[in-house]
């Protein structure tokens, strides 16, 4: 009896599960905390609203490397690659100027809670991009010190960095539409 | 003990078997071992369990320990414990020649003892060990889905283990604040000696077991689901499997909140947030931090925390439920509406959670749901006594060590689900809470269930670990002296509960109406050094038999029917040498017909037989 997906796939989803509960917990108490008062209003940094489409255009390239992998345009495949963990890069650093102007208008870590859940919600994620990096940066190792070959093997790593991606991705969606319509 | 010949099974795996070509890629595969991967960093589920095990009792017996000591406060506030010295060192304060225990260091015992028993033995040592040693094996796989990830989510346990011990060393001593780690005690380093390193050791020490469970978890659903050889449906595996698996599942989905809560406890402590203090004064100071609510970790930790004494249960109700129908020769009775009340116990467990927090100041419209919910609870409970009671009833009962442990695991899960039921009714909790009451309740329905359910898996699966019995004897007298004397500690308790003897105080003398419970103190500790003994009775046991007990000379010694008794005596990594076992049938086939006493998993259907309806 063998299920369909592979099973370090069904692994992988499985943990999405755990990560999801994680920020869950992170957002019902916010809501918690906002219902019993004492909440500070503040604008989101615009630097948010940028790193939104940088992460999203870094799903789309990693999927199309992902493309060019399959269909054995080696060049592409290794650019893609290159140009989503610049782009992965490059959403941590405009997270980091997001902190910056939130704490330029006077929301510290440690003032109203209202700030401090928004550094610890932005913050955490950013440590699963951290994370997402890391699988990317194996990836290009292999790119370009394996002769290039689609195998099964090499396929399914591309896919779990590949759905991780996608996943830390969609998190972050989910978690600036909260702060967004939550404030 | 008419049963299946070890020859015969043999031909039945070798013509019924599954080829899944496992001598095929024997060069250097992940099957392969030297001494160090085999017994250390070993990747095989059965070695990893035993690990598990003994990392288990290694903590059991310092956990058991520390309350022997506490119980010694307790009991006797006047003798002096000065020969605790040489160990405790200046934990023992010596006024006029009289040496008691130091307070902050009563209360650094009962937090770890709580910690280490609720965590490292009854959740590591219990679910680690089993859901290891019986999941690949009771569903024909040659190992965990990720034998790799296995072995890491030992190592994070071992890592755990470690930082909590040193913590024991501290020279301001271990964090004091209640294994419940509630703000601000655990969120402010100045609040009590323990609150420090204590505190920040507890914390990642804690960190590295969730990891190490979540690790485990992954790999437990991912195997359940992909792993399962040909034949075992999802209605034919055992009770035990569908135990491990729900408690998984919980494991993953409530350990999560809990590292969310640490990481907020984290800030508080160490950035400077406020998300759980508020206008605090300490040592006549103000604190800055303002605008937080300690109720929100409350939140946060019980909503692991409820499911967690259900990730302590399940398994010990997986392996009870087994061992009764394999000692009772019996079909355990309702297979579907047991592995419906597991589900249903699992969901439940995530929406009763401040049954805990009715006297913190939750609205008392929002505690009547939980109220609600949690009475709810009883009714799935409720069906599995029902049914365990009724697979014993009629059998063949062969009462040998494992089996009285699993009866007694019955009898304990009733009397402390019972006073479940008083505390789950708010008003009632209004009198109870943070009593006695509720000590005695929670350490009858999981402490001592949940030991009994692991000695009986113990007993039962230690052919299977070491290939040779435990001693029978000292078995009962472990069983004897554990029952009696368990009740002895926790009945009285009630007692102390109901008059509203608060829990977790160090001492009495100051307060007119807990006067009068001094020789009931008394009791309780002398029973508590008993049974602490008749348990270092369990350890001789298990370690001598190991290398001296009676050798295991069939395979299947139990006459039991499911896939871990098919495999050779000493199997090595991969279980089974060649072929897989393929599964004909559910796991329960006992006394079916008058033909044979039992049919195997693996038996085919005889001609013209139907397959049991269950
Ligand atoms: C009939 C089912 C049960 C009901 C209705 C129930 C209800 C409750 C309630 C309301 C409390 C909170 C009491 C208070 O703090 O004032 C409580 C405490 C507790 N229960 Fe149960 N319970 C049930 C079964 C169980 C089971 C099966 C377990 C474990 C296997 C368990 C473990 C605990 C623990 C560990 C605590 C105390 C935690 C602490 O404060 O340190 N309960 N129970
Ligand atoms: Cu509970």
């Amino acid at each position: 009896m063998r299920n369909k997906i592979h099973a370090q796939k069904f692994a992988l989803y499985i943990s999405f599960a755990s990560i999801v509960m994680m920020f869950i917990a992170f957002t019902s108490a916010y809501i918690v905390k906002q219902a019993a008062g004492n909440w500070l209003e503040f604008a989101i940094p615009n630097m948010f609203y940028i790193s939104t489409v940088v992460i999203l255009l870094s799903s789309i390239t990693l999927h199309s490397s992902y493309k060019s992998f399959l269909a054995g345009k080696e060049g592409m495949y290794k650019t893609l690659l290159i140009v989503s963990f610049i782009l992965g890069i490059a959403f941590l650093i405009l997270q980091y100027y997001g902190w910056q102007d939130m704490f330029a208008v006077g929301v510290d870590l440690k003032g109203n809670v209202s700030g401090s859940f928004v550094y610890l919600i932005t913050g955490v994620h950013a440590l699963h991009i951290v994370g997402g990096i890391a699988a990317i940066i194996v990836a290009i190792v292999h790119a370009f010190t394996l002769r290039f070959r689609v195998t099964e093997k090499r396929k399914l790593r591309f896919e779990l960095t590949l759905h991780y991606w996608h996943f830390v991705d969609f998190l972050w969606l989910y978690l600036f539409g909260f702060i967004l319509l939550y404030r | 003990m008419a049963h299946v010949g070890t020859h015969e099974e043999n031909v039945l795996i070798k013509e019924h078997g599954w080829d899944d070509h496992f001598h095929d890629h024997h060069h250097g595969d992940k099957y392969q071992s030297n001494f160090i991967t085999h017994y250390i960093f070993s990747q095989d589920h059965k070695i990893i369990a035993r690990q598990f095990l003994i990392t288990g009792i290694f903590w059991a017996i310092i956990g058991a320990a520390m309350s022997v000591v506490f119980r010694l406060q307790l009991g006797f506030p006047e003798e002096s414990l000065a020969w605790l010295k040489p160990v405790l060192g200046k934990w023992i304060v010596i006024n006029d020649g009289v040496g008691s225990l130091a307070p902050e260091f009563y209360y650094a015992l009962v937090t770890m003892h709580g910690t280490i028993i609720v965590f490292f033995v009854l959740t590591a040592g219990l679910s680690g060990t089993f859901s290891n040693l019986l999941i690949p094996l009771q569903l024909g796989a040659r190992d965990m889905a990720s034998p790799f990830l296995n072995m890491l989510s030992y190592w994070f346990f071992f890592l755990a283990g470690v930082v909590m011990f040193y913590s024991l060393f501290l020279s301001t001593g271990p964090f004091a604040g209640g294994w419940t780690a509630y703000p601000p005690l655990s969120a402010l380093p100045q609040a009590s000696s323990g609150s420090g390193s204590g505190m920040t050791l507890w914390l990642v020490s804690l960190t590295f077991f969730v990891v190490s469970v979540l690790l485990g978890g992954v790999n437990y659903i991912t195997t359940v689901l992909n792993l399962r050889t040909k034949g075992m449906t999802l209605w034919r595996m055992p009770l035990t499997i569908w135990a491990f698996f729900v408690t998984a599942i919980l494991g993953l989905l409530s350990f999560p909140v809990l590292v969310s809560g640490f990481f907020m406890l984290m800030c508080d402590r160490g950035l400077g947030t406020s998300f759980f203090l508020s206008e605090i004064f300490i040592q006549g100071q103000a604190l800055e931090y303002i605008g937080g609510s300690p109720v929100l970790y409350q939140h946060l930790f019980w909503f692991l925390g409820h499911p967690e004494v259900y990730i302590i249960i399940l398994p010990a109700m997986g392996l009870v439920s087994e061992v009764l129908s394999v000692h009772a020769r019996k079909p355990i009775f309702g297979y579907k509406a047991m592995v419906y009340s597991i589900l249903a116990i699992g969901f439940l467990s995530f929406i009763v959670w401040a049954h805990h927090m009715f006297m913190s100041g939750v609205n008392p419209f929002i505690s009547n749901f939980f109220v609600l919910f949690t009475l709810i609870i009883a009714v799935p409970s409720a069906v599995k006594v029902f049914n365990w009671i009724t697979t014993l009833w009629g059998g063949n009962i062969r009462l040998n060590t494992p089996m009285l442990f699993a009866i007694g695991f019955v009898s304990m899960f009733i009397s402390g689900g019972l006073t479940g039921i008083f505390l789950g009714n708010s008003a009632i909790d209004i009198q109870q809470h943070d009593t006695y009451f509720v000590v005695a309740h929670f350490h009858i329905v999981m402490g001592v269930a949940a030991f009994f359910g692991m000695f009986a898996g113990v007993y039962h699966w230690f052919p299977k670990m070491f290939g040779r019995f435990m001693d029978e004897t000292m078995g009962k007298i472990h069983f004897w002296g554990t029952m009696i004397g368990a009740y002895l500690i926790f009945w009285p308790m009630h007692y102390l509960g109901l008059a509203g003897v608060p829990r977790r105080y160090y001492s009495f003398n100051t307060f007119d109406a807990f006067q009068g419970f001094e020789s009931m103190n008394k009791f309780i500790t002398i029973a508590a050094i008993i049974v602490f003994f008749v348990q270092l009775l369990f350890v001789i046991n298990f370690f001598y038999s190991i290398f001296k007990g009676k050798k295991q000379t069939t395979k299947n010694p139990w006459g039991a029917t499911t896939l871990e008794w098919t495999t050779p005596i000493e199997a090595g990594h991969g279980n089974w040498p060649g072929k897989l076992p393929v599964v004909h049938r559910w796991a329960y086939d006992y006394n079916k017909d008058d033909s044979r006493e039992f049919a195997a998993q693996i038996e085919p259907l005889a001609e013209g037989e139907e397959e049991s309806d269950h």
